[in-house]
């Protein structure tokens, strides 16, 4: 078939009717303090691995937090755990085990990550 | 002719507040109310922020300060015409009275402002869009329901509708609307535990004792959601629940989302009494409130010897600061009282 240059582009708005808020509420039992981030941008700031990739936490988390799962499985994989952006965060969330949980998550619905 | 040692303006809680203070030092009051109640908008209030201090337990003890024996209160009197006559003002009311005493304290207030003028939201085209007024009685009721009948699933609370908002000409914040949307999600969630509850905001503004605590605890125990972006277009669906739209500004994408409630938080403006009265005394200041003589040193004076001011009548205030402004007016008064004694 002859490729015009013509395709139809996805919609990128976020539809929080069919979105699933669902997992992030069980992510949030686990990790309460998740709630209570303010998206201030601390941990990204602070971020090793922001520093040379695109990884944003504060971005990602907020993604998830509205079901928006396309890609963040890959994202998470970027961070090492390290814990930095928990020593900076104003409101005390608990961001390596809200990553770790998020992770999990992902890996549950089959989301997928990084080749090994 | 009534004559007294002090004539209020307006029967609201600052206007109440003045009366008592002074009248416990012992001057003669009369507080002019247009409206059948006093206690102003607290009418309307069913709990207050940031402690859920049932609101009639306010009111009754305004009430009864008020049956203090210096005190005159007088229902369904609007103040029409303000005169100065050498040391004394004389106002005229509606139904035709006359009052006149040497000082003059206008406790005008404010109003809500009309959401109507915000078309795009569909205030008065749909029934589910309320305003913050019309939510705080559903929760006085203790019964949060749709007008069409549906269970009540999502709630949405809209910020800054008719502040910080050049299209309606208002480019200040209303300063208590913030406080008020985190306290009545909080509320809604005490009445339905099982909706989810979504802010629309421009800024969180908190400041104050205990307020940026109680949007912590909104998130933490309530689960409310926030959301940084300002409704630009409401729509019904087929079932007359609202569509609405937004920006998610924080991760830069676009929005939608459904609601079968949606309460918009509005602003603070002039009270049409403020307005009028504040023209009439050439006193009227930015956006009509009333101008005071120094903000930093005399803040309860205004260009007029003996007219003073208290309460929401100058800008957006909480109820305590409105109660506090009204004792410092009640302070200033008496001291011009004895200046004029001397
Ligand atoms: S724990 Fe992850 S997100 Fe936090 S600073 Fe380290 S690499 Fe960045
Ligand atoms: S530092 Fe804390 S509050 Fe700020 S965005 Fe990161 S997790 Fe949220
Ligand atoms: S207090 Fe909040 S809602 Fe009210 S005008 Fe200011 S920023 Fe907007």
């Amino acid at each position: 078939m002859t490729n015009w240059g013509f395709h139809i582009a996805k919609s990128r708005i976020i539809d929080m009717d069919t979105a699933d808020l669902g997992v992030y509420r069980k992510v949030a039992a686990k990790v309460p303090s998740a709630k209570l981030c303010l998206m201030c941008g601390a941990c990204t700031a602070s971020c090793t691995a922001r520093n040379h990739t695109p990884f944003n936490l504060r971005k990602n988390h907020l993604l998830f937090r509205h079901g928006q799962f396309k890609g963040l499985a890959k994202e998470f994989d970027k961070c090492m755990l390290c814990g930095k952006c928990r020593l900076v965060c104003p409101r005390g969330v608990n961001t390596r085990a809200l990553i770790y949980n998020m992770r999990m998550a992902l890996d549950n619905l089959n989301y997928t990550r990084i080749k090994k | 002719m009534t004559a007294v040692d002090v004539l209020v303006i307006g029967g609201g809680p600052a206007g109440l507040e003045s009366a008592y203070s002074l009248a416990n030092n012992g001057y003669d009051v009369a507080v002019l109310e247009k409206e059948k109640n006093i206690c102003g908008h607290l009418n309307q209030a069913h709990s207050l922020f940031p402690n859920f201090q049932n609101a009639s337990e306010v009111r009754s003890a305004m009430i009864d300060k008020m049956t203090h024996p210096k005190i005159s209160i007088h229902n369904d009197t609007e103040a029409i015409r303000i005169k100065r006559d050498i040391d004394k003002w004389g106002v005229e009311t509606g139904s035709g009275k006359e009052f006149m005493a040497p000082a003059l304290l206008l406790a005008t207030g404010f109003k809500s402002f009309d959401p109507k003028y915000k078309e795009e939201l569909g205030y008065g085209i749909y029934d589910n869009v309320i305003t913050t007024t019309q939510f705080e009685a559903m929760c006085q009721k203790g019964s949060i329901v749709s007008p069409h009948g549906q269970k009540v699933k999502r709630i949405a609370f809209l910020n800054c509708v008719g502040s910080r908002d050049e299209k309606v000409g208002n480019h200040y914040c209303s300063r208590v609307c913030c406080i008020n949307a985190v306290k009545q999600s909080i509320e809604a969630k005490k009445v339905l535990p099982e909706a989810d509850i979504y802010c629309f905001y421009m800024d969180i503004r908190m400041a104050g004792q205990f307020y940026e605590e109680l949007y912590r605890k909104s998130q933490e125990v309530y689960n409310v959601n926030y959301i940084r972006g300002r409704i630009s277009e409401v729509s019904p669906t087929i079932d007359k629940r609202l569509h609405v739209k937004c920006e998610d500004t924080l991760s830069q994408t676009p929005m939608k989302i459904t609601f079968d409630i949606l309460v918009l938080m509005t602003g603070i403006e002039a009270s049409l009494g403020t307005v009028a009265l504040g023209q009439q005394l050439n006193i009227s200041g930015e956006y009509n409130f009333a101008k005071s003589l120094s903000l930093h040193m005399a803040d309860n004076y205004s260009s007029h010897k003996g007219l003073f001011l208290a309460g929401t009548c100058k800008r957006p205030l909480t109820l305590p600061e409105a109660v506090a402004d009204a004792r410092s007016a009640a302070g200033e008064i008496k001291n011009y009282l004895k200046t004029l004694k001397q």
